[in-house]
């Protein structure tokens, strides 16, 4: 009908498995009605979600691009849209439309190096794709390192990826931790920032990080201790967006839209911004 | 150049929506002029601007999107946009018509917005140029020439007479649909119109609006300013600055269930609402001071930041004339750029 590429308007998209993975979050496969992934992104990448009647919304792409057959999505159920999706049953559908937003630097910058994931409670979707896409292309890059923590046991996402595959990856080392002591817990019990410290990483590496903001601010500080350059430092940011292509006008931070120039930020790069994120 | 008999105009109007639908100013039943379509009997209004701007010709307040059928587990998604047809607005003055090419920027850059660009290719613009600006007009501090405003066609005022200038192919198309009512003449009477509006001009109370101190890359030095605080103060929220100005455009995007579906639509939204970056988790914009900080820094840093050093103000002077508190764009500027 007309000569553009539709933004706005989505694909139909396919709920064909549901994952509860903690209490509050929930992991959704979807695929479009003829079965195929509705489309090809990069780690790092978002796309928007839609319950027509409900609303639409963003959310990062958990599976790794190497997935050729489907997406998936850890949603913590938090508001309308993810309320609803939380009582969605397989074969429910839902639209879908990216993918948005500019990808984590995995095949030039990251290429190369050791990397250090550290990661918070849901903060983990976005990472589970670089994660995954590193582990997949396991010779491009040097030692990897994940310090993921979250609450409680029951709250850590993936738990049984994480115990099945990840830990058990020559040269990957996981960094399991929860903030408070719990039976049938024997691992590290701690807040994320001060494991970082304890565990006193080198600085020869590119350290990724997404949590709740306040796990970002005291990691960072942590990293900081180190001997970590800001420059050294990636993390993906989040703010309430509508159209996801930088026109609706509501996710910039100063001249930044988080939609078309972040998610992926780098932490100088967030220094030039001003503080209203 | 041409020119038409004032007295004729109205003949003049009737040819031109013989093709296509044709708005114009004029004055509704409480004297202000709105954007209207010509029909016998309209007149166009001699007021010096619309209160509304014209923007929603390409970006209207509400415009649906699309249509979800559901059905069990299923959905069906409809384009319902209707087709656009040619359709010409006469009477846009130069702020307005600079307006556009703010829009542009936004829909028309990479990825493009469809719905704008098919009105936008089908819209036809005749600006006329001012002949009595006002005490609110600071259009040449964003370097618009109220006398030679652009668009498909210029028009100007003079005497009994309007003088029509071409300057576009879509603009030459629609002179030459009425030629017949029009004569070619030299620019003379018009050179004598622009030298009297530009000496107006330059003795309006804010013909010495200064944009140097903003811009791109000022960011750091603007956002902190203690002056933010004092000038957000009495901002009740309102938005009507948002609504009445002719750049603004950040929208909402929302559904509707019908009850036989669910349509999907678009409107305008207003970062001056508490709502407009309220998410799950918080806000990153807690109180009026940061709303009203985003909506300046935005059209004079972060805007032009993005887009060349063009600002994404035209000086039309709606704000300074409809905010309830008098707060306005020329007393930000005047208060952060050092000038009081």
């Amino acid at each position: 009908m007309n000569k553009y590429d539709e933004t706005l308007i989505p694909m139909i998209g396919v709920i064909t498995d549901v994952r509860i993975d903690t209490p509050d979050i929930k992991t959704f496969r979807v695929v479009t009605p003829d079965g195929k992934k509705a489309f090809d992104h990069r780690p790092g990448q978002c796309a928007m979600l839609s319950v027509p009647g409900v609303g639409e919304a963003m959310f990062s792409i958990t599976s790794s691009p190497t997935n050729e057959e489907y997406m998936e999505f850890s949603i913590k159920k938090c508001g309308c849209v993810t309320d609803w999706l939380h009582q969605a049953e397989v074969g429910q559908q839902i639209t879908i439309r990216g993918p948005y937003g500019n990808p984590f630097p995995v095949d030039d910058v990251f290429a190369g190096n050791n990397m250090l994931f550290i990661a918070g409670g849901v903060g983990l979707a976005p990472l589970r794709s670089v994660i995954n896409y590193c582990r997949h292309f396991r010779d491009r890059y040097g030692k990897i390192d994940i310090v993921y923590g979250s609450r409680s046991k029951e709250d850590l996402l993936d738990y049984q990826e994480i115990i099945d595959e990840w830990t058990k990856d020559e040269n990957v080392n996981v960094y399991l931790t929860i903030d408070r002591e719990q039976e049938g817990w024997g691992g590290h019990v701690g807040f994320v920032p001060n494991y970082v410290k304890e565990l006193g990483f080198d600085t020869d590496k590119i350290a990724v990080l997404c949590g709740p903001p306040i796990m970002i601010k005291f990691t960072l500080e942590g990293l900081a201790s180190l001997g970590f350059e800001k420059t050294q430092v990636y993390t993906t940011l989040e703010l309430r967006m509508k159209c996801g292509v930088g026109k609706c006008g509501r996710c910039n931070v100063g001249s930044k839209y988080v939609c078309k120039d972040g998610p992926v930020f780098r932490f100088d790069e967030i220094d030039e911004l001003p503080d209203e994120y | 150049m041409r020119k038409c008999s004032l007295e004729n105009i109205n003949s003049v109007f009737a040819k031109i929506a013989e093709k296509a639908a044709l708005y114009l100013p004029v004055d509704g039943d409480d004297g202000k002029a709105s954007f209207t379509k010509w029909a016998e009997g309209k007149e166009w209004s001699d007021a010096l601007n619309t209160v509304r701007s014209p923007k929603d010709f390409f970006f209207p307040q509400v415009e649906d999107l699309m249509r979800f059928k559901t059905e069990g587990k299923n959905i069906e998604i409809t384009d319902i946009r209707e087709e656009s047809e040619d359709f010409v607005i006469f009477g846009v003055r130069g702020c307005d018509v600079k307006s556009f090419d703010i829009l542009d920027r936004v829909f028309l850059s990479a990825p493009v917005d469809s719905y704008y660009a098919s009105r936008r290719e089908h819209g036809i613009i005749v600006s006329v140029a001012c002949t009595r600006p006002s005490e609110t007009c600071f259009c040449k501090s964003f370097g618009i020439d109220p006398a030679a405003p652009a668009g498909d066609v210029t028009c100007r005022k003079c005497e009994k007479e309007l003088f029509w200038q071409a300057n576009t192919e879509k603009g030459e198309a629609l002179l030459k649909s009425i030629e017949e009512y029009t004569e070619e003449c030299s620019s003379e009477a018009v050179d004598a119109v622009t030298e009297k509006i530009n000496k107006i001009m330059a003795k309006l109370p804010l013909a010495g609006l200064d944009t140097k101190a903003f811009g791109g890359g000022k960011t750091k030095e603007f956002f902190d300013r203690p002056e933010w605080a004092e000038l957000s103060e009495a901002c009740l929220g309102c938005g009507t600055c948002t609504f009445v100005c002719p750049t603004c455009q950040c929208y909402d995007i929302k559904d509707f269930n019908t009850g036989n579906g669910v349509i999907r639509y678009r409107c305008w939204d207003s970062c001056m609402y508490s709502e407009f970056t309220k998410m799950a988790h918080g806000n990153n914009r807690l109180t009026q001071k940061e709303r009203f900080r985003q909506r300046f820094m935005h059209k004079l840093v972060y805007y032009p930041e993005n887009n060349d050093g063009l600002f994404s103000c035209v000086g039309c002077g709606r704000c300074l004339s409809r905010c309830p508190i008098s707060m306005n764009i020329v007393k930000v500027m005047k208060k952060l750029g050092g000038e009081n």
